[in-house]
């Protein structure tokens, strides 16, 4: 490319504006990408979600239970492979902050439902035997340095005066998904069930069965529900998608939240870079001028602007994907463990460098088509 | 033969017929140009005189395509230049004309070689054509020592020199200077008019020049008025070089 050397010199004009200008992209585009990651680790829920779940829980809300015996009537519907079921145990590990989701799981179907959950079977045996056993996701387990043997004490003062569970660490599940959950850590039914009020005995907080085919699930939902419907207990049954939404909302509209300050982020760095492109074309005026009048085409003219500000975008954009590439596993430990596990992916570092791109074709344009459109004998009589 | 009568039969190099140019500025027409005629040869090297405001800059405008009269014609070389399209006219402009401006015009981020390369950038010349066209243009300027200094690192007659340069690497049909000694001290108009001089001379250079200095213009070989809107011939007497000068 002929023009190259002209971009590069036009470039290096102003030292110290290019490099606050490439600042400006990098910080945006670090700041851009740990939006998108933070969006992304509340949405994984749902993308990662099985298409052939459905998740039952009581129509009145999430935290009120369902009779145990809710299990084998939905086991016998048509089109359901497998159940099981939870419970929310909502335990704290020594500290508030080291929050990590317990969950108490039923033994006997956990793996039907669960394949991708991967435990090896010499500790998943033991397990079985073990009625104070626990199983930890590896990411949780990584962050507390536990093995498996260890005695894990976990506060709970959901079920009466607050008391000290005792765990034994049988064993440490992987996600085979990318993405999926590791950081859960499961105790088992029969221990909790026997250790709490009366009120709870016996039930379920929640029910998550497989289908033969994700086809069924809008008709097996409504079986479900309609087969409890005017009990005691009614019942919600929607698709593990659709809870795993319902679930992150708890955190309020995270995703707004993120697209407004996203929003804010983009109109900022256009309007900086789009004034910075407008006073530096502005500033040579003449010389494009003198470029025309030597026979450059208006299109070239236009083509010099734009690739000037697309490399001021690619620059800094990608020195804030290498900036977020370093950053992100820090920021995702230091808060420990309140987000769910951030992952800054392949596609996220494209759209990033998508984003700046669009950013330096859009900042580059309107001064461009000013250049573009300059009358060479007006510009020259200027100076 | 330089004629400004219109009534040239031969083939001019550039004609010019009936040239008007009329700007309007609140409201207000300004005419600029009435009626313009020019006749130039090839080899020819004419200067336009005339008080500051008079149009001189708009005539050269006009010839080297960088803008539209309001009527009349322009032909150089058997084309029609009027009737142009923008985008052809700039290619015509790429292969025809030379521009030399009074304030250099130099990309100040470029050495002297790269601006002087800059019109061969739109050809179809490879880099080491290119390169030898440039060396070949900065030695009939004389700076074939400097073509790696930045305009910055060069004095005004050097730089005017550079812009010399550029203008005739490509070697264009004809070449346009608004004041090019304008801006320089007597000894560096000398040198830069003496250069100018040769390219008619020696390379057969077609010059069409617009100054306000009379001894500038006594290089050239036909001087021509800009009066009231038209050229008007002959030497220019005391007077007119006196009222000229004062521009
Ligand atoms: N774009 C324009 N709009 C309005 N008036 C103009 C424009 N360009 C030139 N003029 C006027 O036309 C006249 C001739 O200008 P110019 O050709 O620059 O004269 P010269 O070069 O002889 O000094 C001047 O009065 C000038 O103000
Ligand atoms: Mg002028």
């Amino acid at each position: 490319m002929k023009f190259w050397r002209l971009i590069f010199a036009n470039l290096f004009r102003k030292k110290v504006r290019l490099i606050l200008t490439i600042g400006s992209f990098a910080i945006a585009l670090l700041l851009f990408t740990f939006l998108a990651v933070v969006k992304s680790a509340f949405s994984r829920g749902v993308e990662v979600a099985g298409a052939d779940r459905l998740v039952v829980v009581n129509r009145i809300g999430l935290i009120q239970v369902m009779p145990i015996s809710y299990g084998e009537r939905i086991a016998g519907i048509p089109g359901v492979k497998s159940v099981t079921h939870n419970h929310w145990f909502g335990g704290v590990y020594q500290d508030e902050k080291n929050f990590f989701p317990q969950i108490v799981i039923d033994v006997e179907n956990q793996r039907q439902v669960y394949p991708e959950f991967i435990v090896p079977d010499d500790q998943w045996n033991t397990f079985l035997k073990d009625r104070q056993g626990a199983v930890v996701g590896a990411r949780t387990a990584q962050r507390f340095g536990w093995k498996v043997g260890d005695r894990i004490p976990i506060k709970n003062s959901l079920y009466g005066p607050t008391k000290t569970w005792e765990f034994n660490l049988d064993g440490i599940f992987h996600n085979e998904r990318p993405g999926g959950d590791e950081s859960a850590f499961w105790l088992q039914w029969k221990y909790f069930d026997e250790n709490v009020p009366g009120v709870l005995k016996s039930t379920a907080g929640w029910y998550v069965l497989r289908l033969n085919s994700p086809d069924d699930a809008v008709r097996v939902a409504k079986t479900i529900d309609d087969t409890f419907a005017n009990s005691s207990f009614e019942t919600k049954t929607e698709t593990e998608s659709a809870f795993a939404a319902g679930f992150a909302k708890q955190f309020g509209n995270i995703e707004f939240l993120i697209l407004t300050i996203g929003s804010v982020v983009f109109f900022t760095l256009l309007l900086v870079t789009g004034n910075t492109m407008a006073i530096s074309v502005r500033e040579r005026t003449a010389e494009l001028a003198v470029l025309k009048a030597i026979g450059f085409t208006d299109r070239s003219i236009l083509f010099l602007v734009l690739a000037e500000s697309l490399v001021i975008a690619f620059v800094g954009g990608l020195l804030g994907l290498i900036l977020a590439s370093g950053a992100i596993p820090g920021i995702g430990a230091a808060l420990n463990g309140l987000l769910p596990a951030l992952i800054l992916s392949k596609s996220m570092l494209a759209l990033g460098l998508v984003f700046a791109l669009f950013v330096g074709a859009a900042s580059g344009l309107l001064p461009g088509i000013g250049a573009m459109r300059m009358r060479v004998v007006n510009a020259l009589r200027r100076v | 033969m330089i004629r400004v009568d219109g009534r040239s039969d031969s083939q001019s190099l550039i004609r010019a017929r009936g040239l008007n140019k009329t700007y309007s500025r609140g409201g207000e027409k300004i005419q600029v140009l009435q009626g313009l005629n020019l006749d130039v040869d090839k080899g020819d090297f004419v200067a336009f005189m005339g008080p500051s405001g008079s149009g001189k800059t708009t005539l050269l405008n006009l010839l080297g395509g960088l803008d539209v009269p309001s009527a009349g014609s322009i032909t150089v070389d058997g084309d029609e230049i009027t009737h142009m399209s923008g985008s052809k006219l700039t290619q015509w402009r790429a292969r025809h004309v030379g521009f030399i401006f009074q304030m250099y015009n130099l990309i100040p981020v470029l050495t002297a070689f790269q601006n002087v390369e800059l019109p061969l950038l739109l050809t179809k010349l490879s880099k080491s054509e290119r390169r030898k066209h440039v060396e070949t243009a900065l030695a009939v300027v004389s700076l074939a020592d400097r073509m790696h200094h930045y305009p910055r690192q060069l004095s005004g007659g050097q730089e005017q020199r550079v812009a010399i340069a550029r203008a005739i690497v490509s070697d264009p049909t004809f070449l346009l200077c608004d004041e090019p000694t304008g801006d320089l001290d007597r000894k560096s108009a000398d040198e830069i008019m003496v250069l100018i001089d040769q390219l008619v001379s020696k390379y057969g250079k077609t010059v069409l020049m617009v100054t306000h200095d009379p001894v500038v213009a006594t290089r050239a070989h036909t001087t021509l008025h800009l009066e009231k809107g038209v050229l008007v011939e002959g030497k220019a007497s005391h007077e007119r070089v006196l009222a000229g000068g004062a521009a």
